[in-house]
Order: C-alpha cells, then structure tokens, then sequence
C-alpha cells in the first residue's frame, strides 16, 4: 500500500464548545493528538472513526472518503477500515477473549484467519488468555485484548484513544512495549489520542497539539517539541527526542554508544544489538551551556552546537536556549543571569551539556 | 370432586393462551424496549406512559375499551371484518390481542432495563468492529439483555395465566373456546363447587410460587429493579 494522506477538516460546535481543524496528516507512523482535556483530541478521533457526526466535514483517508459534508457523505462506522481501542476496557463481556479477538476478524472481508488470531495473540503476549472470560483478565490484560481485537480487522486506519490512561504505572509499563513493537512492525498509520507527553515523545512520529479546538501546531515530532514558542516548551517538563541508532559497547566503562547525526550520545551500558534504532528524550532543564569544551567536567554527554533562538520560559527566572547540534535541535533551560553572563547570542558557537538522558526504547 | 374436562380444557387453553402470548410479547415488547431505551425522541414519556397504561388501569377498563374497538362498529371491528377475519371478541385471537395488551409492561419494562445497562460503549465497540446495527442487535443486545428478557417471558407468561378482567370482557366463558383457568374458578365458586374450585386455585398458587422460585435462581438481581 502506498502512502495515503489522512485528511481530517472538521467544524462541530456543541455544549460551549467548538471544534475547528483542518489537518492533513502522514498516512504511516503514528501521529499523536495531544493537548489537555477539552482540548477536543478524542472528539477529533470519534469523527475520524464516526461516531461522532460532524456537523461540517471533510474525513479521507487517500482515496476513501468517510465523510464530506458538501456532497452529503457519511460512511457509518461499520463500513470504515478502521481499529479503535478505547480509553477504559471494552470487551465484551459475554464473549471469552477468543470470541472477542474472532468478532472483527470474522466480520471483515480481508479480515485475519486463525493463524493470525494466534499470531497476534502470542506478540501481544495474551495466547495463554483465549479461553479466559475478560472478568478474569487485568487491566492491562484486557486493554492488550482489545489492541489485538482491533489488529485483526486489518484496518486501514489505527486509532488509539488514551488506551493507556486507565492504567496505572506498572501497567502502563506493560502494555507500552507491545505499542512499541507495533509503531515498529506496523504498516497501518495510527492516530494516538493523548494527555501524557512521555507517551507522545515515546510513540510519535508526528505530533499534533490541540488547544481549545483549535490546531496548535502540526508537524513531525523531535521538530514541535522544539519549537519554542510553543507551551509545550516553556513547561518544566519541555523537553527534545533525538533518534539515534546502537553503535557500540564500552565493556570497560560499561557504557553504549548511541550515533545521532550531531554526534555520540554516552549512556549506561544495554543489552541492545548494533545497529538498533532508539529514541532518547533529553529535559531542557538537563542541559546547561558552556562557552568551551575543553574546561574538565563530568559531564560525558557534550556537543558543540549553535545558538538558533532565544525565548522566555515559564518562569521569570528562565529562559530557553534552542540550539542545533549539526541539523539536530536541542533546547536548552537555564536563567536569564547565566544567558546574560554567557553573553549568549543567536549564531553563537557554544557547547551543550547533557546531564541526564532517558532512553525511550 | 376432581376436575372434570372442562377444568382441564380451561387449563390447556390457558397453557396455549400465555404461550402464545409470551413469543408475542417477546416479538413485539423487544423492539419496543430498545426504542424506549435509545430513543432521544421527545415522544419517550408518552410511550413510556402508553406501554406502563395497564400496570394502573383496572383491567376491565382495557377490557370494555377493547371490546369497543375490536365490535361490530368499532374500527379494528371494521378492519377484521373487512379482512375476512370475523370480529375478534368472544373469540381465542382476541383473548391474544387483549392479554398481550395487557401484559406489554411486564415484558417491556425488564427488557429496557436489560439494554439501558449494556449502555453505548458496547454498540460504539461492535461498530468499530464491522458489525451492522442490525447484526449488533443479535450478537450484542440479545445475549447480554438475555436475563432481563427471560425475567420478562417469564413475568409475562405468569401474568397472563393469571388474568381475568380483560379476559372476562372481551373473551366471556365460553368452554373450550375462551374459558380460562381464573375465570372457571369464578365460575366453580358461582356454584359452591369449592372443591373443584380448590384444584384450579391451589393448582395456581403451586404455579405462581413456582414460577417465583425459578426467576429467583436464574436471576436474582431481576425483579428488584
């Protein structure tokens, strides 16, 4: 299948509260919608799948269209390619969890067979359940269930509502591999419906922030979560995502190589194959700035980079410094008295301290 | 005195009426509640009020009204007439259309309460997994409301075994042909016949405390709704 654009253009207005965007999205990888609630990012998924009807919209994904308003188009959920995996667990409580697994698939023309059912059971480690009535399943049992549920209509579209939400942390941290694994293996595109930014910097490729009904900003991930003006930014959880792939073990100093395009990134040392594609999420608040690099320092992870963009942070004694280490962005969280003692300037060559990196896959 | 054939013909009769009455109610009544269910019509309340009518009318209210209306100058009279089926009171299909009438709510209200709990998450999810309203309706909304409709056929059939107003008003005493259980146990105490009377009436206790006992086992949540 080649690339299909998803085209979400929605106006609906209800109970004091209106939603307006028009968003042409990449149709591979995962795009996250986030924002607060209220911000309208699971009404935007309900229009998508259709269960919510717009009052005023234009929903395809490439060639199909699900709804357009003009032309007095509405495609009823049913007969849309899509998997939807709710917020709270939603199996049916009638059915074990093969019968729930097997309701989609049997229903879809080019749905799976048996042997993807088990498949798909066994990668999202739930083989040992089928037999199992979803009351006697955990939390984060059940909401695999239901991933693996949606998987098995081979849908066009993966839309994913808060699925994590409901589950608390050692849960969460179950279930997010699993997702890993599919944004890694998966050919569908997937929409991500989210409040938690860990997620988001874990999962995304494409980052949609949604205020008020109103579209924030859009675009691929590492670069919104850099764009300082935004809030996202200026929070004292801003932070970047710097893909990178294994380049090697340090045995001696029991540390692992990452490579990025602006250099090696030190981190303690992992059972990861080289070559391995990882994400690692750095805080502004983890960097600060030196003129040189050549002072001694315990910081390992230093880059030399540039001055792209200075803006005001959250609070009056900070600042962000947004930097490029060769093309990649990096942003930086220090006080305006360091900034004005550094005599810092866009263009300027400075050198970037990494204090703390955390590694997302 | 044991009951003699005519007692047992009232009780066969009886037996076949709410039968039939009860695969009636459950036909109609199931439809019927999932409208009052999901409906966001205004109209709700008075349907509401339609349907609950007989839990207040007293039944020889319904009983005279129907007997109106399915007459010789009554409109359903005319229609029957007209479509060669004869008029309908005095007969064992209008003892059918009054008891089903009459025993609507207690199959309707079960039922509705059976498809408000399975609320709307269930019917979003079988949607997002292909499935048609229509095929929803059976593979979601029958299994999971299947004890409110089997307290309903239950409380339905019970009801309707136990009816006399209506079935005196529109049915009369005919044996054999609309001579019902309660309304030959009127007839037995007419004429001081308390012994047969006692074989019809214990019968009908023995059968309610039955019927009582196995909803209560299959569903004990039923009917304190």
């Amino acid at each position: 299948m080649n690339e299909e654009m998803i085209s979400l253009r929605v106006k609906h207005a209800f109970a004091g509260f209106s939603l307006d965007v028009d968003l042409s999205l990449p149709g591979k990888g995962v795009t996250v919608l986030f924002g607060h609630s209220g911000s309208g990012k699971t009404t935007v998924l309900r229009c998508a799948a259709g269960l919510e009807r717009a009052q005023q919209a234009h929903i395809a994904l490439g060639d199909a269209v699900w709804q357009d308003t003009d032309k007095g188009i509405f495609v009823p959920t049913w007969q849309r390619s899509i998997g939807y995996v709710f917020q709270e667990a939603s199996l049916f409580p009638h059915l074990n969890v093969r019968r729930n697994l097997a309701f989609g698939m049997k229903r879809t023309k080019a749905g799976g067979t048996l042997d993807d059912l088990f498949r798909v059971a066994e990668q999202l480690g739930i083989n040992h359940l089928l037999d199992r009535a979803p009351d006697k399943l955990s939390g984060g049992e059940r909401q695999r269930v239901a991933i693996a549920r949606a998987l098995l209509t081979r849908p066009r579209l993966l839309l994913m509502d808060e699925p994590l939400s409901a589950l608390d942390m050692a849960r969460k941290q179950e279930i997010l591999p699993y997702l890993e694994q599919l944004h890694d293996r998966l050919e569908v595109p997937m929409l991500y419906v989210t409040h938690q930014i860990e997620e988001a910097a874990h999962l995304g490729d494409h980052l949609v922030l949604l205020d008020q009904g109103r579209v924030q900003a859009s675009g691929p991930l590492a670069g919104v979560l850099a764009r300082l003006d935004l809030p996202l930014a200026r929070d004292q959880e801003g932070s970047v995502v710097i893909d990178a792939t294994v380049e090697a073990h340090d045995t001696t100093w029991h540390l692992t190589h990452l490579r990025f395009p602006g250099g090696t990134i030190y981190v303690p040392q992992r059972d990861f194959a080289i070559g391995k594609s990882v994400r690692v999420r750095i805080l502004a608040r983890d960097v600060s700035i030196a003129l040189s690099g050549d002072n001694p320092s315990s910081i390992q992870n230093r880059f030399a980079c540039t001055v792209n963009d200075i803006a005001p942070a959250d609070d009056a004694a900070q600042c962000l410094v947004g930097l490029r280490v060769g093309e990649v962005p990096l942003t930086a969280r220090i006080t305006h008295l360091s900034a004005n003692q550094l005599g810092l300037a866009v263009g300027q060559q400075v050198w970037a301290q990494v204090k703390a990196v955390a590694l997302l896959e | 005195m044991l009951p003699d054939s005519q007692d047992w013909s009232a009780v066969w009769l009886t037996l076949k009426l709410a039968a039939t009455v009860t695969i009636l109610l459950l036909c109609i009544g199931t439809p019927v509640a999932w409208w009052l269910a999901r409906t966001r019509s205004r109209l709700r309340p008075v349907f509401s009020a339609l349907v609950a009518m007989p839990l207040v009318l007293p039944p020889t209210v319904l009983g005279f009204y129907l007997l109106l209306l399915m007459g010789p100058h009554g409109p359903v009279g005319y229609l029957t007439q007209h479509l060669g089926l004869g008029l309908l009171p005095f007969s064992f299909t209008g003892l059918v259309v009054g008891s089903t009438l009459y025993s609507m709510p207690f199959v309707v209200q079960p039922v509705q309460n059976a498809i408000e709990a399975i609320g709307n998450r269930s019917l979003e999810v079988a949607a997002t997994l292909r499935a048609s309203p229509w095929d929803t309706f059976w593979s979601v909304i029958v299994p999971l409301a299947r004890p409110g409709m089997l307290t309903g056929a239950i409380l339905g059939f019970s009801h309707t075994v136990g009816e006399f107003g209506v079935v005196l008003m529109i049915g009369g005493n005919i044996p054999n042909k609309t001579q019902l259980v309660s309304v030959q146990i009127f007839n037995h105490v007419e004429a001081m016949e308390y012994a047969q009377a006692h074989w019809l009436a214990g019968g009908m206790v023995v059968f309610a405390f039955l019927v009582l006992v196995i909803l209560y086992t299959l569903n004990p949540q039923a009917l304190r709704k």
